[in-house]
């Protein structure tokens, strides 16, 4: 019994983590996916959304700012109005100009963010993190809960204790999984919408041919701004959502870019950009994979080192999260060549087929 | 006054050096290939791991090599890798859209990284201890001069190697058949297709030209901060790209000019220029460099010298 | 009979899947300026590019000297002595002058200074000017700069794609004055023209496109006499 509860709530933190990882994709994919718009600092923008939850939902500190103990939904939205601010900020500046530099500024941005987060120390308690963030239905067995409105409404702190107390420790874990799961949905089915909608047509049109776009009056920059801030927000919130999951937060390792910018990019491609069902999918294929391989390395390392007893198994742990982080990037490469429109291909919404204005290989507008 | 020459400046063109160096084998490839080469950094670090990888198997055969003449081997390997990444990572994205290329790159940046981590370990490699002396001759000439000027043997030839560097990358520009057609390519890739040009040449060149200065490069900075990391390469891109905007895009001279400017802009910005503390904590360094390009990026996206804005 | 320097036989092709030109013959004959005139949208650039390999070539032949070099790839047909200059961006604004001539003898390495120096006889005004970067010249100068710099290589065939096209009534003159003299050096000229009526007084003769087909054939002033002609291109000259 005891080792099947362990199954579901690894089950459940798949699910979990994946949700979250999918929320990063379906943001990544409106700017990607609809826009074209080539954003390399994802991990930036879930840095925001997860610190600006942390200060606004943790109870009172004397290690940071705040922390202000406001309520969670509070918490998660400010987190994504924070980082569409800063991805309007970014916008606003390089998507009149060519990709590249959008790349370059997004990637610079999140080495940015990290800096402050590392350096201002009175507000993010700097290297150190924040610490004890309230994760979603868990947060309820805290004191400072219960022991307030509305839950003090419905019964006394003790009561409220000897409530939790009989509920086993991983109750919330379901309730969890279960609610990121209906954020991906609804995200999910807004963007489905949207994309279906002119708005989404609109952007099919700019990414197919810019210069017939321009020509017919619609403001491309403006429409690539707005794709660039709702992913952004988007990303924002599953920042948040991961702070939940995580409960403590620092600027290094947490936010590393290898492990949200280029997974959650790899789950893009793979599962098929452009396709919002694609994002999910990808994300939940290489969540599976990635932290598969981590129980099969750790199983593997325990014989290798049984066999040969002159290395060291820590050292060969640590080499073999390198190897692991290659062989994804050795993947990504070859979707890029051999797969490139992923499991799900994008589907176009039924749009006037534009003019193929393609200049040939003298092309002057490549 | 000498406080200031020995401790902001001379560190800040020391600096300087390190991302002209590396600004140019970006400003060259985003010119002639036509894309921002995210993987850059990383084989500047692998030149690195290379160099000294080369001065260990020396050592063990008992001879002690200084780093600028292992870098030369180290430089081969580098060169290798260039051509290597290009032929089965980008090439296949060369008629495509170039954002292709940009995501391939991306991809590079962590293979590369990933590939150090587990062969050399994740940890820094502290190879020299101790302070660097100052070069006892060069402060009895400047100080017998009424100068006080203190400089490391380490400094000198990292000015010297990046003088040579750049003077020799002049000459193949503007003297050689093969640089004048890097220059032809840069400026326009579909009429030096048209006129003849082997544009599969240059681009080899190009990656030969990159993979020597991005060694160098990666050797001068280990030099400077005397260890090895695997996240230096990361840490120099973001100053690096600004470097090459900052001296407009598919200009050397340019990448030359925005590195040292660059460089000694995040030294300087620690200058106790007002009061006695830092004018900007030395935490921020790094954002200095992105400031400059953010504001580059406003008003004069074709950089200093007047390139390619896209 | 004599056999043509370049010939195009039936030709079908596009751009990707867009079929622009539908069924075009033409030849040149060696020592004579053609002229390919038409409306906007005709296909007369893609004729021309249709020659460098530049595009897909779904049926038909390209013939240089008798050899079939249809989908040859751009820089064999250049090295095969086919020389091309765009109508814009044709010169690299960042070499100078003489570095760009140099760029034009890429395929052929050896006996550069003797060309340079017959070029500079030939376009006298870019002999002064050879050490100055090409894109600080005016838009005539810039001309005589890419023509020269396709005459670098033993041309045995010159396409010139709208060489006249922005410049002033006075450039004009002159580009199609050098037009003559590089015939007269022995290389004959294949010249896509907005303006019809100049550019088949220069001709020996001409065809006119329509559709991505040749409508027209005949003699420059023929063409240029023919009065329905005269009625569809000749009136505004563009």
């Amino acid at each position: 019994m005891e080792a099947y509860v362990g199954y579901f709530l690894y089950l459940l933190s798949l699910l979990t983590v994946g949700g979250i990882y999918a929320i990063f994709a379906l943001g990544l994919n409106v700017q990607w996916g609809f826009a074209g718009l080539f954003n390399v600092g994802i991990v930036g923008f879930a840095a925001v959304g997860a610190y600006t939850y942390a200060l606004l939902t943790t109870a009172e500190s004397t290690f940071h700012l705040g922390g202000f103990g406001l309520p969670l939904p509070i918490g998660m939205f400010v987190g994504m109005v924070m980082s569409a601010i800063v991805a309007a900020f970014i916008g606003l500046i390089c998507i009149r100009l060519r990709a590249d530099y959008l790349a370059i500024a997004t990637i610079g941005i999140a080495e940015i963010i990290k800096l402050i987060l590392k350096n201002e120390t009175d507000i993010t308690n700097g290297p150190r993190g924040v610490n004890k963030i309230p994760r979603m239905w868990e947060h309820f067995s805290e004191e400072r809960f219960y022991s307030s409105w509305p839950m003090s409404w419905f019964g006394t702190p003790e009561n409220w204790e000897a409530f939790f107390d009989k509920l086993p420790n991983w109750y919330w874990q379901p309730l969890f999984a279960a609610t990121i799961l209906l954020i991906m949905y609804v995200i999910y089915r807004m963007l489905e919408r949207a994309r279906t909608a002119p708005w989404g047509r609109m952007m099919t049109a700019i990414r197919e041919n810019e210069p017939a776009a321009r020509a017919s009056g619609k403001d491309v920059t403006r429409r690539r701004i707005e794709a660039f801030v709702i992913g952004a927000a988007i990303m924002g919130l599953a920042g948040a959502l991961f702070a939940q999951h995580l409960r403590l937060i620092e600027p290094t390792n947490t936010f590393d870019p290898a492990k949200v910018t280029f997974l959650t990019w790899v789950m893009l491609i793979l599962g098929g950009s452009g396709n919002n069902r694609g994002a999910i999918l990808g994300a939940f294929l290489i969540w599976t994979i990635w932290s598969a391989s981590e129980l099969v390395i750790t199983g593997s390392i325990g014989l290798i080192s049984n066999i040969f007893s002159t290395l060291d198994p820590s050292i060969l742990q640590t080499r073999a999260g390198f190897l692991r982080m290659m062989l994804i990037g050795i993947l990504m490469q070859v979707i890029l060549q051999r797969y490139p429109s992923g499991i799900l291909p994008e589907v176009r919404p039924a749009s006037p087929k534009a003019d193929n204005n393609d200049a040939g290989s003298t092309g002057e507008t490549k | 006054m000498w406080e200031f020459v020995n401790y902001y400046f001379i560190p800040g063109l020391v600096l300087g050096c390190i991302y002209a160096l590396g600004a140019i084998g970006i400003t060259l490839t985003f010119g002639i290939l036509r894309f921002a080469n995210f993987a850059h950094g990383e084989i500047m670090m692998s030149g690195a791991y290379l160099t000294w990888t080369v001065m260990a198997i020396a050592a063990g055969a008992g001879l002690t090599l200084h780093p600028l003449v292992a870098m030369v081997p180290a430089a081969f390997l580098v060169i290798l890798l260039f051509l290597g990444t290009d032929k089965f990572f980008y090439k296949p994205f060369r008629k495509e859209d170039t954002i292709k290329v940009v995501m391939a790159s991306f991809g590079m940046m962590l293979i590369i990284r990933s590939a150090v981590q587990m062969i050399w370990g994740p940890n820094q490699i502290t190879f020299v201890r101790g302070i660097a002396k100052p070069n006892a001759t060069l402060s009895e000439i400047t100080s017998n001069m009424g100068l006080q000027i203190l400089m490391p043997n380490k400094h000198l030839f990292i000015f010297a190697g990046t003088i040579i560097l750049v003077m020799a990358l002049g000459y193949l520009l503007n003297r050689t058949r093969i640089g004048k057609a890097m220059r032809a390519v840069s400026d326009s890739p579909d009429l030096a297709h048209v006129t003849g040009i082997n544009v599969d040449k240059v681009i080899n060149a190009t990656w030969i030209v990159g993979g020597i200065c991005a060694t160098a490069a990666g050797v001068f900075l280990v030099m400077d901060t005397q260890m090895l990391e695997t996240t230096m390469g990361f840490r120099m891109l973001l100053p690096m790209f600004a470097a090459a905007i900052l001296g407009g895009i598919g200009k050397p001279y340019g990448a030359v000019a925005g590195g040292l400017i660059i460089g000694l802009a995040e030294e300087l910005s620690a200058y106790p220029w007002i009061g006695d503390t830092p004018l900007l904590s030395p935490g921020y360094k790094t954002g200095v460099a992105f400031a400059i390009m953010v504001v580059m990026l406003i008003v004069r996206p074709q950089g200093l010298f007047k390139g390619r804005s896209f | 009979m004599t056999e043509p320097v370049l010939s195009l036989n039936n030709l079908k092709a596009g751009y990707g899947q867009t079929e622009i030109l539908h069924d075009l013959s033409m030849f040149v004959n060696p020592n004579e300026i053609v002229a390919i005139i038409g409306p906007n949208g005709a296909g007369k650039s893609t004729a021309m590019k249709s020659v460098l390999g530049l595009l897909n070539i779904t049926e038909g032949t390209v013939e240089l000297n008798g050899e079939n070099i249809t989908d040859t790839p751009a820089q064999k047909v250049i090295e095969k002595g086919i020389s091309y200059v765009p109508q814009t961006n044709n010169v690299f604004v960042n070499l100078s002058v003489k570095e760009n001539l140099e760029m034009g003898a890429w395929t052929r390495p050896t006996g550069v200074e003797e060309r340079l120096e017959e070029m500079y006889a030939l376009f006298p005004d870019l002999a002064e000017k050879r050490n100055q970067a090409a894109g600080s010249l005016s838009g005539g100068q810039r001309q005589m700069v890419a023509m020269a710099k396709a005459l670098m290589v033993d041309a045995k065939i010159l396409l010139l794609d709208e060489p006249t096209a922005g410049l002033s009534p006075k450039y004009r003159g002159e580009i199609f004055g050098t037009i003559q003299k590089i015939k007269e050096t022995g290389v004959p000229i294949l010249i896509v023209e907005q303006n019809a009526k100049q550019a088949l007084g220069v001709s020996d003769r001409g065809y006119v496109l329509v559709d991505g087909a040749n409508r027209h054939t005949g003699t420059g002033a023929g063409l240029a006499a023919d009065p329905e002609i005269a009625r569809m291109f000749l009136g505004g000259g563009h």
